[in-house]
């Protein structure tokens, strides 16, 4: 019992303090920056703080296109960051490919990554973007973090 | 006697393509000996999206939302740079009322353009609160844009002919309650920052350009006007009735980052002018060109008109054919020349586009401004350039 | 576009741009035109650097800076287009006297699409080129770094074609640590 508990507190503690990987890619990471401005102000969220290392963050949020290039590193970023880790698909370009089926991009990050949260939209607003990490954090919350799992 | 038991290497460092100080997907390869660069080679291309081969499978219409993406910091600039390559070939009359709504707009793009290089140039050398008033102006510009197309910033605004939609009612008080606070908030940024030890340290004498690389190089816009550069496209080239507004070019002469980030606030303030005259002599009448194969007729008419309704079917479906011709035109986007080079076949797809990003141009130059300066510098270098991966990949 | 000589619409004095370049040049030039103040040349690799040089440093003209370079696919529209081969690349100067541009197209054949390289004249045309050589698989003779620079180094085949198939399996990507440290290494 208390095992259980501890984990659910621990879960909830992990949700309401996500710490974002500066992962902007293209147009929606200048979105992802206006959410985290003053007048959207994720950090109210718990992601206070965007760190840069991949090794401190525990969620990766794929803000914009990912390229034929860019993939390896994608990969290689999401396998350096610690468990328990999630990764929020923002834009239309990182869930599906968005407006560019072509040759260049990659048709949707979870091809490469797997995916907790799509954001649709092009670029979603910040209101979008933290609706969610409100839902990654229910998600969170609901079926912990599975540790060891991925 | 001394024995040398190790041999001296330089340091291969590899920066990015992920890093917060890159402004993007930028990966550079730095040779270093200690701090100091010895040699720094950028490889970009993490974010080709293959633009211009999407391009060739769009009609011109359809094509107005791919160039929002290129430079998506200044998305109705590209609006406009396409907008104008074909409406060179087009031939079709530009209603004033357009034409002045374009030059309100993409001045209004100019300042949140610049309110973001200077906010996040500011945040790489660890100046944060710059990074949030900044972000807080531009949020107004945004409402202005989302209140015209109802998107903040992939607007799709400007299309060939015109303007998608008329601009709406409140949009003049909008734009002047911003302009009301607008220089005295320009004021704030640099009471921050222009006399502030720490970054003048940081700024001064680093990464200086000389005029003649510059030029050599191909860079354009601030970056080359601070170098002492005196060229301005909406001076030396005026397009959408440019020459009738009264504003100054501003040209610096020290060439390093500092004066780069003059420019850029110089440059804030003399939008601030532009959108104030713009909005002032702001006419009445229709915002898209009356041209029928051009642009779609008004709704009203599709329920009197046969014509009408052929029209709307024929530009719905097919889209208006451009006769078959090359031309290269070129704007001043916020980072430079963005020019527009289109070869038509006259039918309604571009046989090809091309699309002259001034970033691509301007991050060649970043080598040079490195070499023999710190890793640190290379922070303050990369932002004071202001390159913009959408359109250095397109 | 014409093939003769160049166009004056309805001016009274011919283009002085055109008029310099044909007084150098004459034959050499295989089109001229001039069309919205942007005078355009044809001319043969072979007289591309020379033709280059004087628009850079001809006083009267001084095209110092360069605008733009790229390429161009003329896949079976070669005569609808006006066009003397499969590939053209094409370059835009521009001149801070004059205060316009001036257009250099250079034709080349499927089975010969190498042109020299002009970064002895402008350092500038460094990545255009390379961007070119990338997309359109146009080679440039005496370029110092002429390798990919948009699409990954291992990629196979030039995207901007109009005959490009993409590849029909998504790209297997692997990622290999050794390997990239080794290319950090070797400096690419």
């Amino acid at each position: 019992m208390p095992a259980v508990m501890f984990a659910k507190i621990a879960d909830w503690g992990r949700s309401q303090s996500l710490w974002p990987m500066t992962f902007g890619l293209a147009c929606c990471a200048i979105e992802m920056m206006a959410t985290g401005a003053s007048r959207y102000d994720v950090a109210r969220f718990g992601a206070e703080l965007f760190r840069s290392s991949p090794r401190q963050s525990d969620l990766m949020i794929v803000s914009g296109r990912v390229s034929q290039k860019m993939a390896p590193v994608v990969r290689h970023l999401y396998d350096q960051m610690p468990h328990p880790k999630w990764v929020i698909a923002m834009g239309d370009c990182a869930s599906c490919g968005g407006i560019f089926n072509n040759y260049a991009i990659v048709q949707g990050v979870d091809k490469v990554i797997p995916v907790d949260v799509y954001v649709p939209g092009c670029p979603p607003r910040p209101e979008a973007l933290i609706d969610g990490i409100i839902k990654l954090q229910k998600k969170i919350a609901a079926e912990g973090s599975k540790e060891g799992e991925r | 006697m001394a024995v040398r038991l190790t041999e001296e290497q330089n340091l291969v460092l590899n920066m990015g393509p992920q890093h917060p100080s890159t402004h993007g997907v930028l990966r550079l390869v730095l040779e270093l000996d200690g701090e100091i660069v010895v040699n720094c080679k950028p490889v970009i291309g993490y974010l080709h999206t293959g633009f211009e081969k999407t391009y060739e499978t769009k009609t011109y219409y359809q094509g107005v939302t791919l160039t929002d993406r290129m430079d998506y910091l200044a998305p109705l600039s590209n609006n406009l740079g396409y907008a104008l390559a074909i409406e060179a070939l087009l031939d079709v009359e530009i209603p004033p009322r357009a034409t002045v709504a374009r030059v309100l707009l993409a001045e209004l793009t100019r300042l949140a353009s610049h309110l973001v290089s200077v906010g996040s140039h500011a945040m790489d050398l660890g100046a944060m609160s710059v990074f949030l008033y900044c972000f807080r102006e531009r949020e107004r510009i945004l409402d202005v844009f989302e209140m015209c197309s109802g998107q903040r910033m992939m607007t799709s605004y400007i299309r060939p002919g015109g303007l998608a939609q008329d601009l709406p009612p409140g949009f003049e008080e909008a734009v002047r309650a911003i302009l009301e606070v607008m220089p005295a908030r320009i004021d704030e940024y640099e009471a921050l920052l222009t006399k502030n030890d720490i970054w003048r340290d940081r700024t001064v004498g680093i990464g200086t350009l000389l005029l003649d690389d510059a030029i050599r190089l191909g860079v354009t816009g601030p970056s080359l006007r601070a170098s002492g550069g005196d060229f301005d496209l909406r001076r030396d080239r005026p397009y959408c009735g440019y020459e009738e507004y009264d504003f100054q070019v501003i040209v610096g002469s020290r060439g390093d980052v500092y004066e780069r980030y003059l420019m850029r606030i110089r440059e804030m303030r003399e939008s601030v002018k532009i959108v104030r005259q713009a909005l002032d002599r702001l006419p009445g009448g229709s915002h898209i060109t009356s041209d029928r194969k051009v642009a779609f007729p008004p709704r009203s008419e599709l329920a009197t008109s046969m014509e009408a309704l052929i029209h709307h079917f024929k530009l719905a479906t097919e889209g208006f054919r451009v006769p078959a011709g090359e031309v290269y035109t070129s704007i001043e986007s916020p980072r430079g020349e963005l020019g527009v080079y289109l070869i038509a076949d006259g039918s309604s797809k571009p046989y090809r586009l091309h699309v002259r990003a001034p970033s691509f141009a301007n991050m060649q130059a970043l080598p040079v401004l490195a070499r023999g300066g710190l890793v640190a510098d290379l922070v303050a270098i990369i932002g004071s350039l202001d390159p913009i991966f959408g359109e250095v990949d397109r | 576009m014409t093939d003769q000589a160049a166009t004056e619409p309805t001016q009274v004095e011919p283009d002085p741009v055109l008029v310099r370049v044909r007084e150098e040049f004459g034959e050499q030039v295989l089109d001229s035109a001039v069309e919205h103040d942007q005078p355009t040349f044809v001319v043969d690799r072979a007289d591309l650097l020379r033709l280059a040089a004087f628009l850079r440093d001809d006083p009267e003209l001084r095209f110092i800076r360069m605008s733009d370079l790229c390429g161009a696919d003329f896949l079976d529209v070669e005569q609808q287009l006006n066009r003397r081969a499969r590939f053209e690349v094409v370059y835009h100067l521009h001149s801070f006297d004059l205060k316009r541009w001036v257009r250099l197209r250079v034709p080349l054949d499927e089975d010969d699409a190498v042109v020299p390289s002009l970064t002895g004249l402008w350092p500038a045309a460094n990545w255009f080129e390379r961007e070119a050589y990338d997309l359109f698989g146009i080679r440039f003779a005496g370029h110092p770094d002429l390798t990919r620079i948009l699409m990954p180094d291992d990629w196979e085949g030039r995207p901007l074609r109009k005959d490009y198939q993409p590849p029909r399996e998504p790209h297997e990507w692997s990622f290999n640590p050794e390997e990239w440290q080794q290319a950090v290494q070797r400096g690419s």
